[in-house]
């Protein structure tokens, strides 16, 4: 499904970067909810094997999760044989201001829906005890960096999960 | 996703094993509203101790029999959260509108609430 990438591979004025470079995994599915659960244990899996939290790995998951339900509900209205594209890759943060140099993982997500209207993207307040809304709620809470991208009729995702400096225990 | 449905008295437990997501939740929903607004049996309880993830689709199911429950004046009850469970509800700040207990012993022998 190369089509979806609006820039080629490799192409230098990605900003980005090279596109293949530290990548590790790509997956292309069909937004067939049916395959929620396989890209879930796979995100789980990943992230073990990248030394985040199990906190922090369950909230990457749910934040996964919950773009591919938004793509699938509002960018194909529940068809279930369009393509969604996906990929993992290792960024690395240099320290600034109060945040240190952390190593993370970023995730861009892309499908060839309609351009996503910008209302429809705000969140509802929580203080309304009403189902639907939440999943972008979910997905900034879990998130340091979501950041959404119309190009060449792709919608694109960006979602970065920086690694957490391990609790110091106080000593008195 | 797995749904059963067990009955005690005028009690209905629902035991729920697998993951409640976009692809099932809907199944949820359905046998939930069915059980309180069909049936109008006076107390829903979710066994939620196999299910070890919930998605909004799943949390806006249970919003939905929440709130039918309170508008036939029953009552609906969850047992059993798995941590991924439990941090989608506080993340949606819903987990204290919910009766929620550990176990299924404490669900049914819990006095209804003011």
């Amino acid at each position: 499904m190369k089509f979806l990438h609006p820039l080629r591979r490799g192409d230098p004025k990605d900003h980005n970067g090279d596109l293949s470079r530290g990548i590790l995994l790509k997956l292309e599915l069909l937004s067939d909810p049916s395959l929620l659960c396989a890209v879930r244990g796979a995100v789980e899996r990943l992230t073990e094997a990248l030394g985040f939290s199990a906190e922090d790995g369950r909230a990457i998951t749910r934040a996964v999760d919950e773009a591919l339900t938004n793509i699938i509900r509002h960018a194909y209205n529940g068809r279930p044989d369009r393509p969604i594209e996906m990929s993992f890759r290792s960024v690395q943060r240099q320290a600034k201001a109060e945040l240190p140099a952390s190593a993370g993982l970023e995730i861009l997500l892309y499908d060839r829906g309609p351009s996503i209207e910008r209302a429809r993207l705000c969140m509802r307040a929580l203080e309304e005890v009403k189902p639907g809304g939440l999943g972008l709620h979910f997905i900034q809470q879990s998130m340091d960096v979501v950041e959404y991208e119309r190009a060449n009729g792709t919608n694109r995702l960006r979602l970065v999960k920086y690694k957490r400096a391990p609790k110091q225990e106080v000593k008195s | 996703m797995q749904i059963s449905s067990r009955q005690l008295d005028k009690t209905t437990i629902f035991d729920v094993s697998g993951d409640i997501d976009l692809a099932n939740s809907p199944a949820v929903r359905k046998a939930l509203l069915h059980e309180v607004r069909d049936i109008r049996t006076p107390k829903v309880v979710m066994n939620l101790s196999k299910v070890r993830y919930i998605d909004s689709s799943g949390v806006a199911s249970l919003v939905e029999g929440l709130k039918a429950s309170r508008d036939v004046g029953s009552r609906f009850i969850l047992f059993g959260l798995s941590t991924s469970a439990r941090e989608v509800l506080q993340l949606s700040r819903l987990l204290k509108i919910f009766e929620v207990y550990d176990n299924e012993e404490q669900a049914l022998a819990a006095e209804k609430l003011i």
